[in-house]
């Protein structure tokens, strides 16, 4: 690891105000350098890095940029921090401890898009982190680092902190900006995709917390030493949040391309004493899961796509050969069904389906054709609707159901052996068996 | 704290007139039997207009939030961006989206409460029923149920048991995954919180003192080692 990128003075008292970031080389040279270029020469900096979005998606953000159209109109950038995703948080670290550096991202990342109106979309469940990132932004609009003619250039911003109110579809582009335009927050359409008819049907760039706190980083580093970090196709430094079954949980700056079981086993300590991998989910609750036998699987976009899953948002969530693959499917099942917007049939129906039937599997009233029906119902829901919310529920459901078939089913056996009525009535002839009728 | 929660509910009831549509946040009623309570399907009256923008001669609003909505209208190209942090404001003052307080948003606003309505439906921290001034969420999703989180919450609805000003609920995953199993009251997230703790902060939670202030999340450091300070 060639040292910490986003993480290097993280616990630094005090980093989330204005003077200790600019001791720490914050809104320096860097800052007045990215806004001196041409913005052609920014974006081609930018997709020279190789850099990739860092919200699930895995785009590439140069490419992103280079997407909005030129000309003098009402153009958005839109900070993604609605961080929702079950085993994020590492844009609460990073808001929390260090919003400066994600201010200074937004800048550069306005300019380079010619945008002069930002938003951060701050999920509302982070009070204490908007009330730093607010506070940050006064700071940084009391010394003129936003608003009109920043550091003498002739590029002005306005950014404002945007509050949502718990909702995990939010985070999700397009809904998003409807949530943001003051609506429910449902998904459009795409395309027409954000950088053409985003925000207020203006071109809008929208990128998430991580990725646009490493733009100023890159503008200092330049885009052919940020690529030398990681692997090919996937650049740069991560950050990982390891939770679940380990011993030291927390978020992790990495170099993508670390094989994983160092992560799990090396920086979070693995499970408990005498335990053993289960399971483990590499991009959040949203990625199809990979067990014990897959630890040395490269951590980094390519690689986990190859092996059928996605690094997604970075959350790597670990459990151990105590749980049952049952449980953990009808939690992640039963969080994607209340947060299912409703807008999609096959996501609105396919998930409060699985749910259904996942609860059978536990009453004992399922048989093995169930698992058969939940699969084609993951199959069907995949691709068919306006956002990924319901393939996020489909792909890890569906995952676990084929690689640990052979214990749903003997857990249907033994539910159905332990309450083999269900919850119809047991006929006349077994209740006089028991001697319930005496 | 219990006088709020009486004033909102009195005040809800009391100082209005009866409200003739049904709320829509509001589940069936039923019998214990489980059959559905006479006037749960009663229709609205489609012969009446849907209520209008509400007139501000006659929906008296404390200046206050009017200058907050103001003040949040101020920021975005279209003002209806406002509407989910006027609800908030809204719902701070009066405890929950009640229908005076949808009204007097709607009012600032110049939209219909028939679109805040919807808009509040969506959101799971805007609140359509009456509930506890302090909102406790207790995060359940996967990280936090692996490392015991249902049983923190079943603990703490057995300690807090029927109490009026508290708001206790599962929530989607909060973004605390590292202090598993967590919980956030009024916003503050605290964790790991160990069996031992939960009579403790079930009653920091009831008399309004700060949650657990050894394990509040703000005073964390991070676990990366390349963290460290130089």
């Amino acid at each position: 690891m060639t040292g910490a990128i986003l993480f290097a003075d993280i616990d630094e008292p005090g980093l989330a105000t204005l003077d200790v970031y600019r001791r720490r080389g914050g809104y320096g040279p860097r800052l007045l350098k990215a806004l001196q270029m041409p913005r052609e020469a920014l974006v081609e900096e930018l997709k020279a890095s190789g850099l990739r979005g860092r919200g699930g998606a895995g785009f590439s953000m140069g490419t992103k940029a280079s997407f909005m159209p030129k000309g003098q109109i009402d153009k958005y950038l839109v900070c993604n921090a609605d961080e929702s995703e079950p085993g994020t948080f590492k844009d609460r670290e990073l808001m929390q401890k260090s919003p400066h550096m994600l201010l200074e991202g937004m800048i550069i990342a306005a300019y380079a898009a010619g945008a002069n109106r930002s938003f951060i979309y701050i999920r509302g469940e982070y009070a204490q982190q908007a009330v730093i990132v607010e506070r940050a932004i006064a700071e940084a609009k009391a010394a003129g680092l936003i608003g009109e003619r920043i550091l003498g250039t002739d590029f002005s911003l306005e950014l404002w902190l945007h509050r949502g109110a718990g909702a995990y579809i939010c985070g999700e582009e397009t809904g998003l900006l409807d949530s943001l335009e003051g609506k429910r927050g449902n998904p459009r359409l795409k395309p027409p995709f954000p950088a053409n008819q985003g925000l207020y049907q203006g071109p809008t760039l929208i990128n998430h917390v991580e990725t646009l706190a490493t733009i100023p980083h890159i503008v200092e580093m330049g885009a052919q030493e940020y690529a030398a970090i990681g692997v090919q196709n996937s650049t740069g430094t991560k950050l990982v949040s390891i939770s679940g079954h380990v011993r030291r949980p927390g978020n992790y700056e990495i170099e993508l391309g670390t094989p994983a079981r160092e992560l799990i086993y090396g920086l979070a300590g693995g499970p408990g004493e005498g335990r053993t991998v289960k399971l483990w989910f590499p991009g959040g609750s949203s990625s199809p899961v990979l067990t014990g036998d897959d630890l040395d699987v490269s951590y980094d976009f390519d690689s986990l796509a190859k092996a059928g899953t996605m690094l997604g948002s970075g959350a790597i969530i670990v459990a151990d050969d105590t749980t049952s693959v049952v449980d953990v499917a009808l939690k992640t099942a039963q969080f994607y069904k209340h947060e299912s917007c409703g807008k999609c049939t096959p996501c609105r129906e396919g998930t409060n389906w699985t749910v259904k039937m996942l609860e059978r599997v536990k009453s004992g009233e399922a048989t093995p054709m169930d698992l058969d029906i939940m699969a084609s119902v993951c199959e069907n829901i995949i691709g068919h609707c306006l956002c990924v919310l319901g393939d996020a529920m489909a792909m890890p459901v569906g995952s676990m159901i084929k690689k640990f078939r052979g214990e749903f089913e003997a857990y249907i056996e033994q539910a159905r052996a332990a309450n083999p009525w269900g919850s119809g009535h047991a006929p006349v002839e077994a209740l006089e068996a028991q001697g319930a009728l005496a | 704290m219990a006088a709020d929660v009486d004033g909102v509910n009195g005040g809800s009831a009391g100082d209005q007139a009866p409200i003739t549509a049904r709320h829509p946040g509001e589940s069936v009623r039923r019998w214990s039997n489980g059959s559905r309570v006479p006037g749960w399907d009663d229709a609205a009256d489609l012969s009446k207009p849907p209520a209008g923008v509400p007139d501000a001669a006659t929906t008296p609003v404390p200046a206050d939030l009017r200058a907050e909505i103001e003040d949040y209208m101020a920021r975005y190209p279209d003002h209806r961006s406002a509407a989910i942090p006027a609800l908030r404001a809204a719902q701070e003052r009066h405890g929950w989206c009640s229908p005076e307080a949808i009204d007097q948003v709607a009012a600032v606003m110049r939209l219909t409460p028939g679109y805040l309505v919807a808009v509040a439906s969506f959101y799971d921290m805007l609140e359509l029923q009456p509930v506890g001034r302090r909102s406790v969420y207790v995060c359940t999703n996967i990280s936090c149920s692996l490392c015991g989180a249902d049983e923190l919450y079943a603990r703490l609805e057995e300690e807090l048991g029927e109490d009026p000003g508290v708001n206790l609920r599962h929530f989607e995953c909060l973004g605390a995954c590292d202090i598993a199993p967590m919980a956030s009251v009024d916003g503050v997230y605290v964790g790991p919180i160990e069996p031992g703790e939960i009579a403790e902060l079930a009653e920091q939670i009831r008399t309004g003192a700060a949650p657990l202030p050894a394990k509040q999340l703000l005073d964390r450091k991070s676990a990366d080692p390349g963290a460290a300070p130089r």
